[in-house]
């Protein structure tokens, strides 16, 4: 399961459809090994395509070096599909390499509603799972560190 | 030449969980013959064809070596070699994307 901060759905969706109708990604950091998504970096997609999206290689290195120096993970890598379902394609399925992360896709293709949707994808293999959003991670029983044990 | 290679995730396989390894080498070409070496396996994830696979980007230090000469670029004693797998898809390849419209 994802559970993913409202304000974070809001800024994805909110990416997306401001670069429709090509493609818009991004990547959600949060602290190793923690699967809470907390900081959103909008990536600039080096295609500009209705049809495909690449990280812009040089700021991917400059990001991924931040992640680490503050000991983040890609927690959520998240894409628009502009006239298609939220559901990865076969060229997103070929280039997933992270399995840890959440794979979302926002779908922009209806004007007045936005579909999205999370999967894993592990050696080609695709399972979509279910998004639980949250106003905030305090109160969701998601890691050790967030709610005490009971005395 | 010697080099540091910064090593992703998904090919740590390959280097007993090191994030980071020593190598040698005058180009990046070299640089991954010599990872094979002692990490077998690594070459056939990085290079197709003869050439840099398009799922991963090589860094030699900040710079992207696909506008560097590719396999051929350059590496300096006490440079940093970054792999990382590239980030990329989309909805569909452009002539599948015309028949689902």
């Amino acid at each position: 399961m994802l559970m993913i901060r409202r304000d974070l759905v809001d800024a994805m969706v909110g990416h997306a459809r401001r670069d429709h109708p090509d493609e818009a990604c991004g990547v959600v950091a949060g602290p190793v090994g923690s699967d809470r998504p907390e900081r959103l970096i909008e990536m600039a997609n080096a295609e500009r395509s209705p049809t495909f999206y690449r990280f812009d290689a040089t700021e991917q290195l400059r990001v991924w070096r931040a992640m680490d120096a503050a000991d983040e993970e890609p927690a959520v890598i998240y894409h628009s599909h502009t006239a298609t379902e939220a559901y990865p394609s076969r060229t997103d399925i070929s280039y997933a390499s992270q399995p840890d992360a959440h794979y979302v896709l926002v779908s922009t293709r209806d004007p007045d509603s936005h579909e999205l949707r999370s999967y894993r994808i592990i050696d080609g293999e695709v399972t979509e799972e279910p998004v639980e959003v949250v106003e905030s991670y305090m109160f969701s029983h998601n890691g050790a560190d967030d709610v005490p044990d009971a005395p | 030449m010697a080099v540091t290679v910064s090593v992703p995730t998904i090919l740590r396989t390959h280097t007993g969980g090191e994030k980071s390894v020593d190598a040698s080498g005058s180009t990046v070409a070299e640089v991954i013959e010599d990872l094979d070496t002692r990490h077998s396996g690594i070459k056939g994830r990085l290079v197709k064809d003869g050439s840099l696979h398009r799922f991963i980007n090589v860094y030699v230090n900040d710079e992207d070596v696909r506008f560097a000469g590719g396999l051929e670029a350059a590496v300096h004693d006490g440079d940093n070699v970054t792999i990382l797998p590239a980030v990329a898809g989309g909805c569909a390849p452009a002539r599948e994307w015309e028949t689902v419209l």
